[in-house]
């Protein structure tokens, strides 16, 4: 066993180390904070396409900002002491036993304790009705975050199926389109279900992803922005084409909705006659389960 | 207990002859019953199989195929001889309490109660199907090198995502209970056992019939769904996913025992002076996992149990068309699944923090609130686990709540950062080999847990769930956490081990090669599930290409780290064979007071502990136990302070 080593440290007392780091700290959030802020920040998606993803965006920016601080901190930490206190050469010498100081230990934990409460607030404020952030995300029949006009939003049913996606329109005779196109600037309400097993409706432009589970409305709302076409994958696994599950959506103006879908209620006139009538979810005959 | 008392350490009768030997029970035995059960019994679910079929209009043989699981299981574990001593002793014959430690290294190839021996067979096995998943986990990178399904036919790409997952999963959760586990808590503690040691030989050989059970699923078509299993796909699944549901309900049994035999070890066989406050980390580590693999694996048996009937006898537990929910299950497999998750992180706690003391040359710096850390994981990690069905179409008031229980966990975690750091305060740090992987866990650990932040909170987690991004994070937090973590472990006690040496400079050149590569590999992952790539696909946007083949190159690197370190342990262990003497890192914790490799029965006389084992650079520290001297009445037992049991 090693003798006691001396303290033979040339780096000084603690508190120039503690002072040392702390600068390096702050250094470092002065330089690399607006870097993730204003140079990383307008990278981050999942960008303006909407109303929900540019909240999501922000919350993105937010998260990185208020994380950045933290992976400084321990990287620094790390970085100066695996540097400074390092030990070379074959001889193995002991450090001083410092104890642990349960003065460091309480601020630690109301530090964190005080970050956690902070995060969760905030992520809360993105739930309230009143919020569009957390209304992109699936929220079930009966959806908490929503806009104040939820029952004048333009109803959509999405429906998914091994392995595409169609959307029914309630509001236009029950019409049922293999593309989806949506007006720009209007609240749109998305219900999501399915005919076999889980899938989940991710329009990544739109900032939506709301799972689409076998006898289950899942509502989310979106409101579009821009005038342009968005991805629309499958983001929970659903079987042998999960990955070609995709398609992509259209956002246009509203008088151009309104020729489309004209359009579509003459065209898909026989398929509709063929459905079954509207409903939130619907159950396959079970003969159909599969072997 | 006294009527069969063990033979005294020394005296290892002559191992018999390999012809008397191929008659007794073990591996052999085990695999040809094993096969004979599985025809039988599948032939006899072939038989129920045609009634049902007669009334359900199905052509489905899940029937055939999980009774046969269940009769190669039997079969199994009679050939191993699991069941000879319950026997023994209901027909009121005399049954040997220590079993298998007279046949010299076959002892390593049937049931042994040795638990430095059941730990080598369970650092084997998990070598061996980590490298299984690695594997698999190559071939997906290569076929992501296109943009859509090419080389792999996608219902085999979709087996070998599954396959990978489950794999890794299964084997990961045992990967340090079982191996490192039952070597050192005994060690750790002052115990010449483990408190079940029948027990613990069952679990090893659960484990390793379940890895091959699972990678039987290729033979039976495979199975889609991943390692979560979600219902209405796993349903109407073909064969291979009762393959799945087997082998994990016997990873499942398989971690409670693990979990029950090291609490009751932990707290019934503690050596004198091992008071709660002297117990080494890592022991609480194996604790606060195990409580976690108590409570969570029955849920998920249930779960599974739940699914088997499903396939086979037509019930609807996940079926909506049919009164049933697809939710029950999420919510079951989310209640094993997130501690699960845990279980996939403690252990890394536990082995890092008890690593840098030693390397840090200094006390641990709050070791109190560092086992409240790992309480506090446990316990909150039982209510988080709605943060997995986030936009799933749960009641939208209740995702605030697990949103909340998702962050706090970041305080318990912080607090292992906490300790960390105040560790290497003012340290003597030396980078040796395990030394690297542990200060890389902290690095890795930490790019985890922040993603984690983005994932908790719902807003963002609307582009995050199901993507790369979650793909990215966990990989962190599991591979460069908890595979980290434990690598570093095996590079710091593989020498007590074994007695031999590992080669450093081969050590250094795979920790640097997989620390560079592990981070090329995820860290762009990040990227591409912002942009826009979900899991578990074979096609994607062709705007992605690029950064795919670079993470399938970076991916490729990594493998071949891997590779290295198998070559460090071939070389060293089986080739070089250099002895590494009874203390190389001049630890003070007491499995570093024993001879390498450690004898049979550990310890001549039961030492008597004098502190924790962390007093690094304290002026006249007392040893960290009296070890005494031996006392043993000749050819009898060893005397104990405790009476004398073993």
């Amino acid at each position: 066993m090693s003798a006691v080593g001396a303290m033979t440290d040339g780096a000084g007392p603690d508190v120039r180390h503690g002072r040392r780091i702390l600068i390096i700290w702050a250094v470092a959030n002065v330089i690399f904070v607006p870097i993730v802020i204003w140079v990383l920040g307008p990278h981050i998606p999942p960008y303006d396409a909407s109303q929900q993803s540019t909240d999501q965006h922000n919350v993105n920016v937010v998260l990185s900002a208020l994380a950045t601080p933290v992976l400084l901190m321990i990287w620094v930490y790390f970085g100066y002491s695996i540097t400074v206190f390092r030990q070379r050469g074959p001889e193995v010498v002991d450090g001083p036993p410092i104890e642990g100081d349960p003065r460091i230990q309480v601020t630690w934990l109301a530090a964190t304790t005080v970050i956690v409460i902070a995060l969760a607030v905030y992520g809360t404020v993105g739930l309230l009705p009143s919020s569009a952030a957390g209304a992109g995300g699936g929220q079930g029949p009966n959806p908490l975050s929503k806009p104040p006009n939820a029952a004048s939003a333009l109803q959509v049913q999405v429906i998914g199926q091994q392995w595409l996606w169609t959307f029914r329109w309630p509001g236009y005779g029950g019409v049922q389109t293999p593309y989806l196109v949506l007006p720009v600037n209007r609240w749109i309400a998305f219900h999501v279900t399915s005919l076999d097993v889980s899938h989940s409706f991710w329009a990544y432009e739109l900032g939506v992803k709301a799972d689409a589970i076998p006898g289950n409305d899942n509502v989310a709302f979106v409101r579009p922005t821009q005038l342009r076409s968005f991805q629309i994958r499958c983001a929970e696994l659903c079987g042998l084409w999960h990955g070609h599950m995709n398609t992509t959506g259209q956002i246009v103006s509203q008088s151009a909705f309104d020729t489309w879908i004209a359009q579509a209620r003459v065209r898909y006139q026989g398929v509709t006659q063929q459905l079954p009538p509207y409903s939130h979810v619907y159950y396959p005959a079970p003969d159909q389960r599969a072997g | 207990m006294s009527t069969t008392e063990s033979p005294p350490p020394t005296a290892i009768t002559k191992a018999p002859r390999f012809r008397e030997q191929l008659i007794g029970f073990h591996l052999l035995w085990g695999v040809v019953l094993a096969a004979l059960g599985y025809f039988v019994c599948h032939w006899l679910g072939t038989k129920i199989g045609n009634h049902i079929k007669g009334q359900t209009a199905t052509d489905q043989d899940d029937i055939a195929v999980l009774l046969g699981f269940l009769g190669a299981t039997l079969g199994w574990l009679i050939g191993l001889g699991f069941f000879n001593y319950p026997l023994s002793r209901m027909m009121g014959r005399p049954a040997s309490l220590i079993e298998g430690e007279e046949y010299g290294v076959w002892r390593y190839f049937r049931l042994c109660t040795d638990h430095k021996v059941v730990a080598v067979q369970y650092f084997v096995a998990v070598l061996f199907f980590f490298g299984v998943g690695g594997l698999n986990a190559m071939l997906i990178r290569g076929e992501l090198t296109s943009d859509n399904a090419t080389f792999i036919q996608a219902g085999n790409y979709l087996t070998l995502v599954s396959l990978h997952g489950t794999m890794m999963l299964m084997m990961m959760s045992a990967g340090v209970l079982g191996p490192l586990g039952n070597y050192l808590v005994p060690l750790m503690i002052g115990a010449r056992r483990m408190a079940f040691p029948r027990v613990e030989s069952l679990t090893l050989w659960l484990t390793v019939l379940a890895g091959f059970m699972l990678i039987s699923a290729i033979f039976l078509g495979g199975f889609p769904t991943g390692w979560t299993g979600y219902a209405p796909l796993s349903v109407e699944a073909r064969a291979g996913m009762d393959a799945y549901l087997f082998s994990f309900a016997l990873i499942g049994i398989s971690l409670c025992l693990v979990g029950l035999n090291i609490i009751a070890t932990v707290m019934t066989m503690r050596a004198p002076g091992l008071y709660w406050n002297r117990i080494p980390v890592f022991v609480w580590g194996m604790v606060t996992t195990s409580v976690l693999a108590v409570l969570a694996a029955p849920v998920l048996f249930a779960a599974l149990y739940m699914a088997a009937l499903d396939r086979t006898v037509e019930t609807t537990f996940f079926l909506a068309s049919n009164g049933g929910s697809p939710f029950l299950w999420y919510n079951l497999f989310w209640f094993f699944g997130h501690p699960e998750v845990y279980i996939l992180a403690l252990p890394g706690f536990g082995i890092v923090l008890e690593i840098l003391p030693v390397f840090a040359r200094k006390p641990l710096w709050g070791y109190r609130v560092a086992v409240a850390g790992m309480f506090g994981v446990a316990l909150l990690s039982f209510m988080v686990w709605q943060h997995h069905l986030f936009v799933s179409g749960i009641n939208a008031n209740l995702r605030p709540f697990y949103m909340f229980t998702t962050e706090l966990i970041s305080i318990p975690t912080g607090i292992i950062f906490l300790i960390g750091m105040g560790t290497l305060w003012r340290a003597r740090i030396r980078f040796t080999v395990p030394m690297l992987f542990c200060l890389a866990f902290f690095f890795n650990f930490l790019i985890g847990g922040l993603s984690g932040v983005y994932l908790s909170d719902v807003p963002s987690n609307v582009t995050t769930h199901g993507s790369y991004f979650v793909m990215a994070h966990f990989h962190y937090t599991i591979m460069g956490g908890l595979v980290f973590a434990t690598i570093g472990g095996f590079y710091y006690w593989l020498p007590k081990i074994t007695g031999f040496k590992l080669n450093e400079t081969l050590g250094k050149i795979h920790f640097w090669m997989m620390f560079i590569f592990f981070n090329l590999t995820f860290f762009p992952l990040f990227a591409a599930g912002l942009l826009g790539m979900p899991r578990r696909v074979s096609s994607y946007n062709p705007s992605l290409h690029g950064l795919n083949v670079f993470v399938s190159i970076s991916a490729w690197c990594l493998g071949l780290s891997l590779l290295v370190f198998l070559a460090n342990i071939v070389w060293t262990q089986l080739l070089l064979r250099e002895p590494a003497g009874p203390n190389p890192w001049l630890s003070k914790s007491l499995e570093w007071q024993l001879p390498s490799p450690v004898p049979s029965y550990n310890f001549e006389r039961i030492p008597v502990i004098n502190s924790a084992p962390y007093s690094y650079g304290i002026p006249d520290a007392p040893p960290v136990a009296d070890f005494g001297t031996p006392a043993r009445l000749p050819g009898g037992p060893a005397i104990t302070p405790e009476g004398g049991v073993l």
